[in-house]
């Protein structure tokens, strides 16, 4: 079996991905400031931080779901239903131990696993928009505290919660980095664009 | 594939575009706060203050010595013919507020001296008027107004401490010096508008002594530097009291028991809500450069941020009043005065322990301008802390008129009627043998305050007295609204957004930063059960490979 170099994460894909996890890495350290959790700007100068990020977040998010339907990269994140989840979790907790192959292969048409395609999409379509919207109640809070006086705590308290769902993710997230070919392949390739992927055999269709 | 690079560049174009709006946006706001900290420093504005029309120097009637003060006061009303019947219309006179509810300084008890009635010769020493020494004072008596305590230009008038608002008229002695009679006379000559000193003669030394009662009043506003007092300092605004404090027909604007903590109103014009004494009079309802800070306003006063610590200048103010351990003497029989460290009185014989601060942050309560006073006579109520506040603030979160606002929160140790568990009201100063500086017993000094407590000046009857003495810690709440610092001074945003903040006994809402940590232990236990999870794989992968390899 022999690899060929493929670019596999676009430019603006790369710059998206960076960009966000430096946005969301500042959010959680001024985020958890301005939650009490500790001293480190002072809290005004951390929200000030978390706002400006977070609007700069906001946009980012609006070039990323443009660029998703138009590049039709949206259908990456498509669920690929239960059993591959199982397949590919059965892998994560066994398989990976003993050496055996990824259940899925890479390809460039199929770049995510399952069980990436679930977790991404439940980043793209449930955390980030609770993040953004629980953010926007909470920075205009004065325009609907009236309506729902006491809401302000349960916009923090979900806010906050997501905010320590991200933090697992994050860990997560770069553990798993290096659960790739190598060790930093797939940080390669996302700084890169380009990954080796091996050349997948004539008869197996690619999963999309 | 070329298409498809063309189209990354053009996203790559203008994603740069937003980055470099972005930049431009976040530098103008940089910029802009840069601006406003460079922009500061207003120039003092020199107003002279004497505009008067009339020199009272070549009044013949004022060219004679007067013998008393109200001889003084009737060759005043020759010219000024209404100025006395308008000051009886004011608090300055009645010491009963002007909500007709029987609330003021005449009936109210606090935990300094307790109460005015059966002390009156003493506390009226700051009545303008002459000649309050009992219930019989006539309020009527055009004579008996004060008008020179209030418009004394030459520093020179002072009322004696214990002559009923009237100046000595003869050389007496009081607290270790001579006190001689004022130039009645060269006074009047030279009589012009209020000033700080005036104000201050008596406002700077409620509770009998320079800044005992208020912290955010005392004769430190007279020299203070800019940060102690941004308005009255020479250095800042140089206002006088009257600025803020101006009025028609001799009613000023300001509180006397009930406060503004918010003036939704704003900035007023002349005739406008009678209520010109608040911030928001000149400063307007959104008077800050952030949004943000101006959307606290629904619930926070100004002077809680603006006003981040109390008595900022020399002067202590008396923070502890422990009347129960009053009447102790020394072997031989005298009077005790023993000073602390900073030089201010720990014990008197007469008065008990006292504790003393300056420069500490105020107690902050939900405040929307009403109190709750007490009067002799009224059940004992503790709170949970086995506290009675004498003057409760009402307010709530809830409540939209309500802010969280500053407050001296003077505590101390006062008598009460014990069998009827109600507040009692001592007589402490007179000459005669009931009054507690005279006999030094706590019951008879009751039962004489007791006798004549309600009944003058309230329609109610004189107050029962079980004849047994009890013991009560009561808290009393000063409102800060003075000495506000300069901008660059105001409370940060962390003394309340922290955990261990001002406001961390400030229940009632939930406060970013202090709120919402209760599940974090939660949380954090997860964050760390992952991070396990993710080692422990992370190990079994590397000894599985190690495993296969050998």
């Amino acid at each position: 079996m022999s690899a060929h170099r493929v670019k596999i994460y676009a430019g603006f894909e790369r710059l998206w991905h960076w960009l966000q996890a430096l946005f969301i890495i500042i959010l959680m350290i001024t985020g958890f400031e301005i939650h009490g959790s500790y001293t480190l700007f002072g809290f005004e100068t951390a929200v000030r931080i978390h706002n400006i990020i977070a609007w700069s977040f906001i946009i980012l998010i609006v070039f990323a779901i443009f660029w998703h339907i138009t590049t039709g990269a949206w259908r990456q994140y498509q669920p690929t239903g239960e059993r591959s989840l199982v397949t590919q979790g059965r892998y994560y907790a066994f398989g990976i131990f003993k050496g055996e192959d990824h259940p899925y292969r890479k390809t460039e048409l199929s770049k995510l696993n399952p069980l990436q395609k679930t977790t991404y999409l439940a980043f793209k379509i449930l955390i980030v928009p609770v993040m953004v919207t629980t953010g926007l109640l909470y920075v205009f809070y004065n325009s609907w505290s009236s309506i729902w006086p006491g809401g302000l705590a349960w916009v923090a308290i979900i806010h906050a919660f997501g905010a320590f769902i991200l933090v697992i993710f994050l860990i997560v997230h770069v553990y798993m980095t290096s659960t790739g070919e190598t060790p930093l392949s797939n940080v390669t390739a996302m700084v890169t664009g380009y990954e080796d992927i091996e050349d997948a055999p004539e008869e197996e269709p690619a999963t999309v | 594939m070329a298409s498809r690079g063309r189209f990354t560049q053009r996203v790559l174009i203008l994603l740069a575009l937003v980055a470099a709006a972005l930049f431009v946006v976040v530098a103008g706001a940089t910029g802009q706060t840069e601006t406003v900290a460079q922009e500061e420093e207003p120039v003092p504005v020199s107003v002279e203050r004497s505009d008067a029309t009339a020199d009272h120097s070549k009044f013949e009637i004022l060219q004679q010595p007067f013998a008393t003060g109200p001889d003084l006061t009737a060759a005043c009303l020759s010219c000024h013919t209404e100025a006395a019947k308008q000051i009886q219309a004011t608090t300055h006179w009645t010491w009963d507020n002007h909500f007709g509810e029987g609330v003021g300084k005449t009936t109210q008890i606090n935990n300094f001296c307790i109460g005015v009635q059966s002390n009156e010769p003493r506390c009226t020493s700051c009545h303008t008027g002459y000649g309050w020494k009992d219930h019989t004072f006539d309020f009527t008596i055009e004579e008996n107004v004060d008008c020179v305590s209030c418009h004394d230009t030459t520093g020179t008038y002072k009322k004696f401490p214990t002559a009923a608002g009237h100046p000595a008229y003869e050389p007496m002695d009081f607290g270790g010096k001579t006190w001689n009679p004022p130039d009645l006379s060269a006074i009047a000559q030279n009589v012009g508008k209020t000033s700080n000193a005036t104000c201050g003669s008596c406002h700077f030394f409620g509770g009998g002594g320079a800044g005992v009662k208020h912290g955010d009043l005392n004769p430190d506003l007279l020299t203070a530097s800019k940060d102690v007092d941004v308005h009255m300092s020479a250095d800042g605004a140089a206002m006088v009291c009257s600025d803020c404090h101006e009025g028609r027909n001799h009613q000023l604007n300001g509180s006397s028991v009930y406060m503004s903590p918010s003036d939704e109103s704003g900035v007023d014009l002349p005739l406008d809500d009678g209520n010109q004494a608040t911030c928001q009079s000149c400063h307007g309802t959104q008077p800050m450069d952030s949004d943000k800070l101006n959307e606290h306003t629904d619930k926070v006063a100004c002077q809680t941020c603006h006003i981040p610590k109390l008595a900022r200048g020399e002067t202590y103010t008396k923070t502890w009043w422990d009347w129960s351990t009053a009447g102790e003497f020394a072997p031989d029989g005298a009077k005790i005065t023993t000073k602390d460290e900073n030089g201010n009185v720990e014990y008197t014989t007469i008065k008990g322990n006292f504790e003393w601060d300056r420069d500490f942050v105020p107690a902050y309560v939900w405040f929307n301008g009403l109190v709750d006073v007490t009067i002799a006579g009224d059940p004992v109520v503790l709170n949970e802390d086995g506290v009675m506040e004498l003057n409760a603030y009402a307010g709530s979160y809830d409540d939209e008129d309500s802010r969280i606002y500053p407050v001296k929160a003077f505590r101390g140790i006062q008598p009460i009627d014990g069998g009827n568990n109600t507040v009692a009201l001592p007589h402490l100063f007179g000459k005669d043998d009931a009054a507690y500086w005279k006999s030094f017993d706590w019951n008879t000094a009751i039962a004489a305050g007791m006798e004549v407590a309600g009944t003058p000046y309230s329609a109610g009857a004189a107050v029962p007295y079980s004849g047994e003495v009890g013991w009560m810690e009561t808290v009393f709440y000063e409102p800060a609204t003075h000495m506000v610092a300069p901008s660059g001074d105001a409370v940060e945003c962390q003394s309340c957004h922290s955990r261990a903040g001002v406001l961390a006994s400030l229940g009632g809402f939930y406060l970013p930063g202090r709120d919402g940590g209760s599940l974090d232990w939660l949380m954090w236990g997860l964050v760390a059960i992952t991070l396990v999870v993710v080692i422990v794989h992370g190990v079994m992968r590397v000894v599985g490979s190690k495993r296969r390899s050998s």
